[in-house]
């Protein structure tokens, strides 16, 4: 009697069981992982891990075959670009690399893949299936560019008119006549402008390009990791890395608190001649207000020559802009579409007050524009609010791509790992 | 002259060595004992010019400015962890890392800032090892080469 009553309810359960295991197995389907790969997301969206690279992930860029390429920051057994193929299921693992130089920035952008070390720009020939053809033997774009140690990477993004965009930071916080000591003041004009502290631009397809041959496209920009091209309005968008450590280096005028939230970190959209101000002014978020630099004469109230360029918008102090990227898919809601995601990699400089940043931000746009107020995307990255709060985080956001599902990509260069964020909501 | 030489026997007389000589606190005496004021003070001069950058762990900031924990820089030779504090620092990997700020020389700090601090950084965060004294910092001050 129980016999018989069971059996048909056991092979019902085992045709569901193969059922189920025949559409996880014979059918690979790509699904967020169960618990978003950490991440806090809005309602509606879903993140997986694409890879855990176990190198120092920097930029990265989706080739429109969805191949992935990652930027380490130092090489990993040789290997300065991480080449990885996502399966079905989105999972990857690294199925090769090259380059055995350490750097930041990457982008592949009609045929090509672009990668920087701290001094020069590569290029790389893509096949129709989005893989390198020439691995060791790629043309060097731009070279000797100057890097002393400070804000030495050199991030790059492309236009769509053939020309190339590249940082290059100033070798300094502030101008000093020594760096970061405490009451030295700013050295008149600040004339390493001449060759760091903006953008430089280059033509895409040429070798050999250096200083010379390049254009000082914008100045006055202390250190720029995040930047990328607003093709509604046809403007390169970037990301500056606000000055530290106020408090610090004039304890007269700055409070700890006061050097926490100062000053904003900026995000700037450039025309070619442009001039953000750096080192003679920063940007108070609260007075929304450029004010003139304590280096230079100003006491934390005298606003600086309003002649430099007005920030497109402001963020919190000190939270370190690594990557930007304008959303261009289909996959997400309507209200990202043309909008801005800001990886911002954390801060170190806020401390005695707690740490902030390691998430991802959304700034609406319009009309190529910034346009209402800017929102956390993406959270958790650091791993707990203690680990936030010190510091101490597991992961840090720095690039940022688009699949060609529309699919964001994130890489974290604290523990290697590759995320994949989706809007899974039907 | 006669008036001069009293003048000069009497302010070494009140000179802060010739105090210490005569009341010597019995916990410095040991090299391995660290004596607790010090560290305190240390603290004090830590939590002012150092926490920013090191950060209130000791543990630095990835890349950017390194850790004063398990580094032989900090645990070992006196003299050139003393000289760091002096002259600054910059473009010298640590434990085989990278770190891209410059530190600046802090040499507006007086002798016994420098002890106490450099006492406090060798016994905190996990770190244990003997204190500096003033007369040390004073003495690597003097020689110290730009």
């Amino acid at each position: 009697m129980k016999n018989s009553m069971t059996r048909p309810l056991l092979f019902t359960a085992a045709i569901a069981g193969s059922l189920s295991l025949y559409s996880l197995v014979g059918k690979p389907v790509l699904a967020p992982d169960p618990n978003n790969a950490g991440l806090k997301l809005p309602a509606g969206f879903g993140a997986l891990v694409v890879a855990e690279t176990g190198g120092r992930a920097r930029h990265l860029t989706v080739t429109p075959e969805g191949n992935i390429y990652v930027k380490l920051n130092r090489p990993k057994d040789g290997k300065g670009i991480l080449e990885l193929h996502p399966a079905a299921t989105g999972k990857a693992t690294v199925t090769g690399g090259f380059g055995g130089y350490g750097g930041t920035g990457i982008y592949a952008k009609d045929g090509y893949l672009y990668a920087s070390s701290d001094e020069e720009v590569f290029r790389y020939k893509l096949d129709a299936k989005g893989e390198v053809t020439n691995p060791a033997q790629p043309e060097k774009i731009v070279t000797g560019l100057l890097n002393r140690g400070e804000h030495e990477s050199k991030s790059i993004v492309l236009d769509n008119a053939g020309n190339l965009y590249v940082n290059i930071g100033a070798y300094s916080n502030s101008c000093q006549g020594k760096d970061r000591q405490k009451g030295s003041m700013g050295i008149a004009n600040c004339p390493l402008l001449d060759s760091a502290g903006g953008i430089w631009q280059f033509r895409a397809d040429k070798a050999g390009q250096t200083y010379g041959t390049g254009t000082r496209f914008a100045t006055g920009l202390r250190n720029v990791v995040g930047l990328d091209w607003n093709a509604q309005n046809n403007q390169l968008f970037v990301m500056q890395h606000g000055r530290d450590q106020l408090h610090d280096i004039f304890p007269e005028m700055y409070d700890t608190k006061q050097s926490a939230e100062l000053p904003a970190e900026c995000m700037y959209a450039l025309s070619k001649g442009a001039n953000a101000g750096w080192p003679f002014l920063y940007y108070d978020p609260a007075k929304h207000e450029k004010i003139l630099a304590p280096e230079y004469g100003g006491d934390g109230q005298k606003l600086a020559d309003p002649k430099y360029l007005e920030p497109a918008a402001a963020y919190p102090a000190h939270m370190a802009p690594d990557g930007l990227l304008f959303y261009t898919g289909t996959m997400f809601p309507e209200k990202y579409r043309n909008g801005a995601f800001i990886a911002f990699h954390g801060s170190w400089n806020r401390a005695p007050e707690p740490q902030k940043g390691y998430y991802v931000v959304f700034q609406p746009f319009k009309d190529g524009k910034p346009n209402g107020q800017w929102e956390v995307f993406a959270d958790n990255f650091a791993g707990s609010p203690e680990k936030l709060a010190s510091g101490r985080a597991d992961h840090k956001p720095c690039g940022l791509a688009q699949g060609p599902d529309g699919s964001l990509y994130v890489s974290d260069d604290k523990a290697g790992t590759i995320y994949r964020i989706m809007y899974t909501k039907k | 002259m006669k008036q001069t030489l009293l003048i000069l026997a009497v302010l070494a007389g009140c000179s802060p060595a010739a105090f210490a000589q005569k009341k010597p606190t019995p916990k410095a005496t040991s090299a391995t004992s660290v004596p607790t004021a010090a560290v305190l003070k240390g603290r004090a001069v830590y939590t002012q010019y150092c926490l920013t950058c090191h950060q209130a762990d000791g543990g630095g900031v990835d890349g950017m400015n390194p850790p004063l924990t398990k580094t032989d820089y900090v645990l070992g030779d006196k003299t050139r962890l003393t000289k760091v504090l002096l002259n600054g620092l910059q473009g010298q990997d640590i434990n085989g890392e990278e770190y891209h700020n410059v530190m600046p020389s802090q040499d507006y700090l007086n002798d016994q800032q420098m002890a106490d601090v450099l006492t406090y950084v060798r016994n905190s965060f996990g770190n244990k090892a003997s204190a500096v004294t003033a007369a040390e910092v004073k003495a690597v001050r003097a020689t110290n080469k730009k």
